[in-house]
């Protein structure tokens, strides 16, 4: 199912949670919701739900406008982040729930509603806790078994709300791949969100990155951390490092000096310079680079990150060497992105 | 259950930890400060309830409940607290329901008005009613002439007790509703279920021992009402007195193993109340450490 959301903008109390957002969801497709706390993904996904109505705007499934129907007729399956599994029913009652509720003309009988419980219990690598009770199970065990509630009723479109949030990391690794398998093997339409962008890089076929209710690029993995079109996704999606430039002559420049980075398509003016700190090139001369003291040098897993003041007003700034480098024991470094990005700046 | 961070009270423990400093005969005195209390307040008064009602032997106290006054005024608190309880479980629930799942205007002021009934004298609310429904008010003779008695009759000691009874189950259920939040509900409304199917299959398990704890207080409190119900029953013997101001009859007119039969009653009931609760607080307290977290 394709769902089309066509500027919707939601308020709170008046004050806005979404501007004006716009998304094309292909269908099967398994998308990202990525942003940081009050981003509004989270609205965004409860209004596609019908869990919140928008103010303005509408939101299709396939041809349908879905923002007239209410949340039982938009028939979605929705993984809540806390599991809000029925806590009085067996894991094969919570399954089954969605089947329960059918009116008398659709309902399956009770025979049907438990094979397709244990059915789902297989899918989702559950077998044999039929009778258990959520408080029975662990939190892993517990988003596993929404999941399956959530598919029971044979979801337009699933919609997963940080779903692997209150899991400790191992267990969301895990989980992270099972659901990849699981969206394979059954083909829904899923969207799900998230703030950890390892979960929204690793598992989406495309990322739609938000910010402060806006949405600020939607891409694949390798668009948003290749190719990001504002400052914001540079310095939300993987490590970043950013200086304040200047743009002159084709040419940037930083404090009083070319730095040996030309960028003939960008206006003259202030700009913010974005670089990723492992893709930097070390220089041992100086005629048109970033120098700058070293002031801090820390060693992380398999590199060490080195904090340099830069320029007469002594910008910090980070860059990431190998953790046996000639350069590590310093006191000045020299160096050059190799890959960088200049945002023109409004000041 | 496995959340290492929920510590269940263990008073061996606590016994023996480290924050007590009091010694050992300190500890004394005042555990038997506070048993002297209790002996002195609350288990003596109910032994003797107990030993005046049975004062003339068992006979006389079966004689005087099967007194034709007191009978009835037996029958009358049942049929009070059998249309006051269910009248307000029904309230407490769509009130708590009201302003722990929603956000509306005037949803504090509501939550004040539901805890009024606590702060009035009894007294007041009784008299609120004959204001409202007595001879001098406009209701009441309107209701009068199409046949409609309100004040010194079961309308009004009902309307009285459901006044004094409101805020038990309200006051039960709105701190375990907040605490549970909204989505269960949302949850269940995903999956296809009506509003009504919601409550019925998610929210009412979710509170069911809460709201029979609520009930249960409701209904000591409505049987044992006195003072809104002594002012719009008119005591009028064999018709509009229940157990309480029957009590008090009885002990005006020096019939003290009468008086004392009926208030035995009225014991037995709290204590029935006090086991009934008791045992619920075990059980309640049971699921709610295993579904916090959850």
């Amino acid at each position: 199912m394709e769902v089309r959301v066509a500027n919707v903008r939601k308020e709170f109390d008046r004050f806005p949670a979404l501007h004006d957002v716009s998304l094309d969801i292909r269908s099967g497709e398994l998308i990202a919701l990525l942003g940081p706390s009050g981003s509004g993904k989270t609205t965004l996904l409860r209004l596609i739900a019908g869990l919140e109505r928008p103010t303005r705007g509408k939101i299709f499934f396939g041809e349908d406008d879905a923002s007239l129907k209410s949340i039982q007729q938009r028939n979605v399956g929705f993984v809540f982040q806390h599991y809000a599994l029925f806590r009085h029913m067996t894991v094969a009652d919570n399954i089954g729930f969605g089947l329960k509720v059918r009116p008398g003309a659709t309902r399956p009988p009770a025979e049907e509603i438990r094979r397709r419980a244990s059915e789902l219990l297989d899918l989702v690598q559950l077998s044999g806790l039929e009778k258990r009770y959520p408080a029975q199970l662990s939190g892993g065990q517990r988003q596993r078994v929404a999941l399956a509630r959530a598919m029971a009723i044979e979801p337009a479109v699933l919609l997963l709300d940080e779903p692997f949030g209150a899991l400790d990391a191992q267990v969301r690794r895990d989980l992270r791949r099972w659901l990849r398998d699981i969206h394979d093997t059954t083909g829904h339409t899923t969207v799900f969100v998230t703030h950890d962008q390892e979960e929204a890089l690793e598992l989406a076929d495309r990322v739609v990155v938000m910010s402060q209710g806006r949405i600020e690029q939607v891409g694949t993995a390798d668009e948003v951390y290749d190719t990001p079109n504002s400052p914001f996704v540079y310095g939300f999606i993987g490590d970043s490092s950013s200086l304040p430039a200047r743009v002159e002559d084709g040419q940037v420049w930083l404090a009083e000096r070319p730095i040996g980075l030309s960028a003939p398509d960008v206006p003259a003016g202030p700009a913010t310079l974005f670089f990723r700190p492992h893709d930097v090139e070390l220089l041992d001369g100086c005629g048109g680079c970033i120098a700058g003291t070293v002031v801090n040098s820390r060693r992380v897993a398999e590199t060490r990150r080195v904090e340099l003041e830069v320029g007469g007003d002594r910008q910090r700034v980070e860059i990431e060497l190998p953790i046996d480098h000639a350069a590590a024991n310093k006191s000045r470094i020299a160096f050059r992105p190799r890959k960088w990005k200049l945002f023109p700046r409004a000041d | 259950m496995a959340d290492p961070h929920i510590e269940t009270y263990d008073p061996e423990h606590e016994a023996t930890s480290a924050a007590i400093t009091e010694s050992r005969p300190a500890r004394a005195v005042l555990m038997a400060i506070a048993f002297v209390f209790l002996a002195l307040f609350l288990v003596l008064p109910l032994v003797i309830v107990f030993s005046q009602a049975f004062a003339k032997g068992a006979a006389t106290y079966l004689t005087s409940l099967s007194d034709g006054d007191t009978l009835s005024a037996i029958k009358l608190t049942l049929i009070v607290a059998a249309i006051s309880v269910p009248l307000n479980l029904v309230f407490g629930v769509a009130a708590a329901w009201a302003i722990a799942k929603f956000e509306f205007k005037g949803k504090a002021f509501l939550t004040t008005l539901v805890d009024l009934p606590f702060s009035v004298s009894p007294v007041i609310s009784g008299l609120v009613y004959v204001l409202l429904f007595g001879a001098q008010s406009v209701l009441g003779p309107w209701l009068k002439a199409h046949g409609i008695e309100i004040l010194f009759a079961v309308p009004g000691i009902v309307l009285a007790t459901v006044f004094v009874t409101f805020p038990f189950v309200a006051r039960e259920l709105i701190p375990l509703m907040q605490e549970q939040g909204t989505g269960d509900e949302e949850a269940a409304l995903s999956l296809g279920a009506s509003g009504w199917q919601a409550f019925w299959y998610v929210t009412l398990p979710n509170i069911k021992w809460g709201l029979l704890y609520g009930v249960l207080l409701c209904n000591a409190r409505a049987m044992g009402e006195f003072g809104a119900v002594s002012v719009v029953s008119g005591h009028i013997r064999g018709q509009t007195n229940t157990m309480p101001l029957h009590v008090e009859i009885l002990y005006n007119e020096y019939n003290a193993v009468g008086a004392f039969a009926v208030a035995s009653l009225l014991a037995g009931l709290a204590l029935v109340t006090l086991v009934l609760k008791t045992v619920l607080e075990m059980r309640y307290g049971a699921e709610i450490a295993a579904t916090r977290g959850h």
